[in-house]
């Protein structure tokens, strides 16, 4: 979904990696939990940071920061896990996003978004699904279905095979 | 009512997917042995069933298939015609038929496509010729049927009276009096219909799903009484039916009016609006029959009447009481056995799963309170819990039988396109394993077996040459080994073909040329994709084509195959299964920070890793144990777990399919009950790993998936020796 497919008012959650704000489409947000203990699934990448125990599921854990280049995500009293349903190769999965914070829900009209940038992020532009404004401050609206595609998973598999 | 329909025509699709079964099986026996009448009886039984069904629910297409394979049957019921080989072939492929035409019906698709049609022509024509060699003898017997050779005034009517009154539950069974007489109306010409309502009860009383209603019908007709019998035989045992042949005497017809309950004049007028009677006719009979009776003073004579005139057959009173037979056995089988939705299964099976996990914790919380009597119930929920995931996994466990006795039939089709004599001779197959994975794994075995006579079994000629007697057997066997079930396919044929694999794997690029390979390693390669060495492609498989989608479809049920092999004396193809998908008892062990599950059934001991080993292992990654070279890796290093090492480490000793491998871990915890929980597509690829599950204080802890796992440290080993 590009900039110019975004017609409507939509509500966004943002959170915070690192002194950066992100956004998500709320649609795709079931929950937020609060830090809990992640399993680590061995011969992984690091950003897969392994599987938690949702009231009875398995579901995993993808470290953002370290998704999008940053540090690894230290646990302080703010960390959350974000649960989010992504569509990935046509399958809904559910899928936790670890931030350093959640922050609010806001609304964004379409006037009020801009495409992305084409360079001076650090994110790959793919991600990216605009720019949303908000008082004087940028907001990154996340493409979430993109950024755990298929492709990137693989890239993940690629890794641990080299590893093996 | 329309729901209640789709659900009665569901269950019909259920039953009658076992008749047919049932009919194949009793077609196979048939052949074998031929004189015996009961086998002839189920299968007309059966055919009868399914036309009958089909036709309450309205399924034309069904209905009016079965009809000519049930006179056919009807015929070879009576004798009339010799149960031969090609009647069998016949039987067996209008089976197929049915089974292809129920299965339009369940897409709900209720016209033939073109070759669907075609193919019932054939099968009609081919019906019909077998029947018609029977009929001009049945035309000399008919007329001998009605024959009387009593004197007496006869109607002059040439229709069939037919009078019925519907039993008042025939609503409530699911049976619409409508129905039959459409039925009927295929049969014959309807002359002339009357209902009846008089039963019908004041409107207080009135109850909207009985059935008060009877009719009188004067049906022209070709059929036999019995053939007009059988429409009602689903309704016989609680309406009540009288049927006169035509040309009956006068005192057949007032007899019959004397026994209805209804009024006598009433139903008399109905005979005479029916052309049955004139109306002298009926006066002087009811006036004859009023004298007679007072005179005999014996009603009792009523039914020996009914016999004389021919109105009632002797089997008609036989059938009742066989029907009485079934239905009571009917129900006793019921009383055993259960349809559950298999939704529903799961979703309890999930649920005491959830159970397990949180009476598990429950002991946990109170081993720590240090509470005496706490722990006391606690360990008793324990132990109830523990006998109800016992119970319920029982509850998904069905007999393999079945699915292996469906490959008589696969066995004898072959045999007899490829000119084979096979024989196929079944054991264990009263050997439980989980209903997902019986379905699941009906494809892959199906494959085989088919590879196994096709290429397996040589011909007859050729069998004799090499001293084999020309009866080839392949041996289908199924039993529990260690945790899993074990399902094997063998032959006594030609075995796999050394050379052959071995220039085929070079060929394709999988083995370098001068490879030394086992046996088991060389014909591992026959489950690689695009792998065969068959020279000719026949119609039904080459052995190699599609084994790789055999292997894949047996890795997704968390299974082996593998195959054994002499040549020239047959192939062994064996399968192993996990018994069940849901939930398995584990030994945890902890490698780091991390926990992980061994299935306990693989668990042999505990040892400790000794120093002296630990020394060694620089060099060598085998103990000595108790004399037996025991390979082991290190989990840590396998997993790349970082962290201090232990004072203390074990080895864990695991067996899988023969073969024995340590795992060296930091710590042991003992016994656990794992529910098994998928970790979902994204972590599908992982190695090692066969799925989650969650511990008591609601951490998550892997499962190590033992077979790959050992796969991959055959390789590690291998490496580190070269």
């Amino acid at each position: 979904m590009s900039v110019a497919a975004i017609t409507e008012t939509t509500q966004y959650l943002t959170f915070k990696l690192e002194d950066e704000v992100f956004a998500v489409d709320i649609s795709q947000v079931r929950e937020v939990l609060d830090f809990t203990s992640i399993t680590k699934v061995p011969r992984t990448p690091d950003f897969m940071r392994g599987v938690i125990n949702l009231r009875g599921s398995v579901v995993p854990v993808v470290d953002m920061r370290l998704k999008f280049e940053m540090s690894k995500t230290e646990q302080t009293v703010n960390t959350c896990i974000i649960i989010a349903e992504i569509n990935l190769d046509g399958e809904k999965i559910i899928l936790g996003a670890l931030a350093d914070s959640v922050q609010e829900v806001i609304e964004l009209e379409p006037g009020q978004i801009e495409p992305p940038p084409r360079i001076g992020t650090r994110l790959n532009t793919e991600f990216i699904r605009g720019m949303g404004k908000r008082d004087d401050n940028f907001i990154i609206i996340l493409e979430i279905d993109k950024i755990f595609s298929s492709d990137e998973l693989a890239i993940a598999h690629g890794l641990r095979e080299e590893a093996c | 009512m329309d729901l209640d329909l789709s659900q009665a025509r569901l269950t019909f699709i259920a039953e009658s997917s076992e008749l047919l079964q049932e009919m194949e099986n009793s077609l196979l026996q048939l052949e074998s042995l031929p004189e015996n009448q009961e086998l002839i009886n189920s299968l007309f039984r059966s055919a009868h069933t399914i036309k009958g069904s089909s036709g309450v629910l309205g399924i034309e297409t069904v209905e009016k298939f079965t009809h000519f394979v049930e006179n056919l049957l009807s015929k070879m019921r009576e004798n009339e015609i010799k149960v031969i080989s090609e009647i069998i072939e016949l039987l067996l492929e209008c089976r197929d038929h049915t089974s292809a035409l129920i299965e339009l019906a369940a897409a709900e698709i209720y016209f033939l496509d073109d070759r669907t049609a075609e193919r019932e022509r054939e099968l009609i024509e081919r019906l019909n010729s077998y029947l018609a060699c029977t009929q001009r003898e049945d035309n000399s017997e008919e007329p001998s049927d009605i024959e009387d050779t009593e004197s007496g005034k006869r109607a002059r009517t040439d229709a069939w009276h037919i009078s019925i009154r519907f039993g008042i539950n025939t609503l409530k069974d699911g049976m619409d009096p409508i129905s039959f007489i459409n039925y009927l109306l295929k049969m014959g010409e309807l002359v002339h219909i009357t209902t009846l309502y008089n039963s019908m009860p004041p409107v207080a009383e009135f109850d909207p799903e009985a059935c008060y209603l009877g009719f009188e019908i004067d049906l022209k007709t070709d059929f036999e009484k019995k053939a007009i019998e059988d429409v009602f035989e689903f309704v016989r045992e609680d309406s009540s039916i009288h049927i006169l042949p035509p040309y009956s005497k006068v005192e057949s017809y007032v007899e019959l009016l004397h026994n209805l309950p209804e009024d006598t004049s009433l139903l008399g007028e109905i005979l005479v609006k029916g052309g049955v009677l004139t109306q002298t006719e009926l006066e002087e009979a009811l006036r004859h029959q009023n004298s007679g009776s007072k005179d005999d003073n014996s009603k009792t004579l009523i039914g020996e009447i009914l016999v004389n005139e021919g109105m009632v057959y002797p089997e008609l009173i036989e059938a009742a009481l066989d029907k009485q037979k079934q239905v009571l056995g009917a129900k006793a089988k019921e009383a055993t056995t259960i349809r559950i939705d298999a939704n529903k299964l799961d979703q309890l099976v999930n649920l005491v799963g959830e159970l397990v996990i949180s009476s598990a914790n429950m002991d946990q919380q109170a081993q720590r309170l240090c509470d005496g009597q706490l722990i006391e119930s606690a360990s008793i929920m324990l132990r109830l819990v523990e006998e109800i995931r016992e119970n319920t996994m029982k509850l998904r466990m069905v007999p393999i039988g079945d699915t292996f006795s469906r490959f008589n039939r696969v066995i004898r089709d072959i045999s007899r396109d490829t000119g084979k004599d096979i024989e196929l001779v079944i054991s264990g197959g009263e050997t439980e394993l989980d209903k997902t994975v019986i379905e699941k794994v009906n494809d892959p075995l199906m494959h085989i077996v088919r590879n196994a006579a096709d290429h397996g079994i040589e011909l007859p000629e050729i069998r004799n040459e090499i001293n084999k007697s020309a009866k080839g057997k392949i041996r289908l066997n199924a039993y529990h080994d260690a945790g899993s079930i074990v399902i094997e396919v063998s032959d006594d044929g030609r075995g796999l073909n050394r050379d052959k694999i071995y220039r085929k794997g070079v060929a394709v690029g999988l083995i370098n040329q001068g490879a030394q390979l086992s046996d088991k390693e060389l014909f591992r390669l026959i489950f690689e994709p695009g792998f065969s060495t068959a020279d000719q492609i026949t119609k039904l498989s080459g052995r190699g084509v599609g084994m790789d989608v055999v292997k894949k479809n047996i890795e997704a049920l968390r299974g082996t195959v593998e195959v054994e092999s002499i040549e020239g004396k047959g192939a062994t193809v064996r399968i192993r299964l996990p018994l069940t998908m849901a939930i398995i008892d584990g030994f945890m062990v902890g490698v780091g920070e991390s926990q992980y599950v061994i299935p306990l059934d693989m668990v042999m001991e505990c040892v400790e890793l000794t120093e002296a080993d630990k020394q060694a292992s620089k060099k060598r990654n085998y103990i000595n144990l108790r004399g037996e070279v025991l390979p082991y890796i290190r989990l840590r290093d396998y997993f790349g777990e970082h962290g201090n090492l232990p004072r203390f480490e074990n080895i864990i000793i695991v067996q899988y399919a023969g073969q024995k491998i340590g795992f060296v871990v930091d710590e042991l915890f003992g016994e656990v009950q794992t529910v098994i929980k998928s970790l979902g597509k994204v972590y599908r690829d992982v190695k090692g790993i066969s799925g989650a599950t969650i511990m008591g204080n609601g951490k998550v802890a892997l499962i190590l998936d033992i077979p790959r796992l050992m796969q991959s440290a055959e390789n590690i080993i291998d490496k580190i020796a070269c």
